[in-house]
């Protein structure tokens, strides 16, 4: 564990029910960087950064934040610093201003900086404030959903393909906004995506993870370029996009 | 009334049968053992309020009404499936919802603290808590698994499983009370209740009748409201680890 490493996974295992979801998982997640975690749907993504803010428990192995068990941090702490945007963000009824300070709001606080700079660092104009949430576009809500994220101050990024709903255009914009967010404000984010190119655009770094097992990891170049295993070339020559739970 | 009318009444049961019988459905048997056990029960039942109201004594109340109150926790808690622990949040929600409401009407002077009124109108207030009690619960666990994902999101941010399930906790009350409360809007236009019908019909004036009816409908708003309350403030906890993490019981139903 080195000691620029913000967020460590050791020998990390889900079970669900007798099933196993995740196995042995290790990595370690450099200050700053971003994280593409790759992999086919169904091998445990989603279920691995559900583990990252303990919205779930993991069923064995540990989960270090800047070398702190996650397990002895208070939980509203961990999820205040470690944040997380959904494939589908879900908007509460109101207006944006109140989804974009509602993180705090659960504190009795009030984000560190005004609304109107929320909305501009996700590219939307200041009069989108007072917008109904029901009147926005999916690719709106995203970043409102990003903002809401952003309010919160936190200092880990969790992105559960975060673009994978939006069309092409939405798509990208979310894409570039998110990138330029973790950059400016230096934070460590974990992004899963299916998207190859993607990951090859916005990661530091790669984990692939198929059916629940890390097959890869490594730099992104060093990923895309040369990657070590017969099933890692295999995902990379888009041979493995279809459901592959099974644990080996 | 006399033995014989009452004996003539199972000829009623006998024309259900026959149209049971006529039509094939099958419904004999039920019919049959529904009529002995209404019987067997009801007499029990008769017999034993009567030992009852000529003890006067209040331990043997107290102990009727523990029966009551247990009954309808455990028949309340056969309703929320896969919620291993219902009985032991439904019964003493239950149980509050009496104490606290015989409580004012023996307390303002409403009624006196006697096994006449005592048993009666606890087991209105039970019976209605035990059904708001299964609607509440029942809700709750619908609306906590329709709102999964505002539900993550709100925990994602740092809020307390309260918080997360505050819109489901509301919406499970609201649930748990809505039958009484329209009741309480169409009582006597559409339907006269059993109390006062039971009461007209035993030679008391409607208008004395009336005034039992309105009390009866005061009083079990306000159990079935603490009950709901009760209920869901404690009940959301089942769907929650400490750790605030949302936990659906049994299937998981589209991840
Ligand atoms: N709580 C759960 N109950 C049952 N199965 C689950 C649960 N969580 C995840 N799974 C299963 O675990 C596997 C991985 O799911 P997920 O993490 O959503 O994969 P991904 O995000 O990579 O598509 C899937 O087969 C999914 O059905
Ligand atoms: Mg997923």
């Amino acid at each position: 564990m080195s000691m620029t490493d913000r967020l460590v996974l050791e020998q990390v295992t889900k079970k669900v029910s007798g099933r196993v979801i995740l196995q042995d998982i290790s990595f370690a997640v450099p200050q700053g960087s971003i994280l593409a975690v790759l992999g086919p749907s169904g091998a445990g993504k989603s279920t691995l950064l559900s583990l990252l803010n303990r919205l779930e428990e993991p069923t064995a192995g540990t989960i270090y934040l800047d070398g702190k068990d996650i397990r002895t941090l208070d939980v509203f702490v961990l999820r205040r610093r470690v944040g997380m945007v959904f494939q589908r963000p879900t908007l509460f009824p109101g207006t944006v201003a109140d989804n974009i300070a509602y993180g705090p709001s659960l504190r009795g606080e009030k984000p560190p900086l005004p609304v109107a700079e929320y909305l501009r660092e996700v590219g939307l104009p200041a009069e989108f404030a007072a917008r109904d949430t029901q009147s926005l576009s999916g690719g709106e809500e995203q970043r409102v959903a990003l903002a809401r994220a952003l309010a919160n101050d936190p200092e880990v990024l969790l992105l559960d393909e975060p673009t994978a709903a939006l069309d092409k255009t939405a798509a990208h914009q979310v894409e570039e906004l998110v990138t330029y967010s973790c950059r400016q404000r230096g934070l460590t984010a974990v992004w899963v995506t299916h998207d190859l190119k993607q990951a090859q655009r916005v990661s530091d770094r790669v984990v692939l993870i198929i059916g629940g097992r890390k097959i890869e990891e490594g730099p992104t170049p060093d990923f895309f370029y040369s990657p070590q295993t017969k099933a890692g070339r295999a995902f990379l020559a888009g041979h493995l996009t279809k459901v592959d739970t099974e644990v080996r | 009334m006399s033995y014989l009318s009452l004996t003539l009444s199972l000829s009623f049961v006998g024309l259900a049968m026959l149209i049971s019988f006529w039509q094939r459905l099958k419904l004999e048997r039920d019919l049959f053992i529904g009529t002995v056990r209404a019987f067997i029960q009801l007499t029990a039942v008769g017999y034993l309020l009567k030992f009852i109201f000529n003890l006067a004594s209040w331990q043997y109340v107290a102990l009727m009404l523990g029966v009551m109150v247990l009954v309808a926790g455990q028949n309340a808690a056969r309703r929320a499936e896969g919620l291993p622990n219902a009985f032991f949040l439904v019964a003493p929600a239950i149980a509050v919802a009496e104490t606290i409401t015989l409580g004012m009407l023996v307390g303002l002077g409403i009624i006196p603290f006697t096994p006449q009124y005592v048993i009666p109108i606890s087991g209105m207030i039970i019976g209605n808590a035990m059904v708001a009690s299964g609607l509440t619960l029942n809700r709750l666990r619908a609306e906590i698994t329709a709102r999964r994902a505002a539900i993550l999101t709100t925990l994602a941010l740092g809020g307390t499983s309260r918080q997360a399930a505050e819109p489901a906790l509301k919406a499970a009350v609201k649930a748990g009370m809505i039958p009484t409360v329209d009741s309480m809007k169409t009582v006597g236009l559409v339907q006269l209740p059993g109390m006062m019908t039971g009461q007209i019909i035993a030679g008391i004036s409607p208008v004395e009748a009336v005034k039992y009816q309105i009390l009866v409908q005061f009083m079990l708003s306000a159990s079935v409201g603490i009950t709901s309350m009760l209920v869901a403030l404690f009940g959301y906890r089942l769907f929650f680890t400490s750790a605030h993490q949302l936990r659906l019981p049994s299937t998981n139903p589209s991840r």
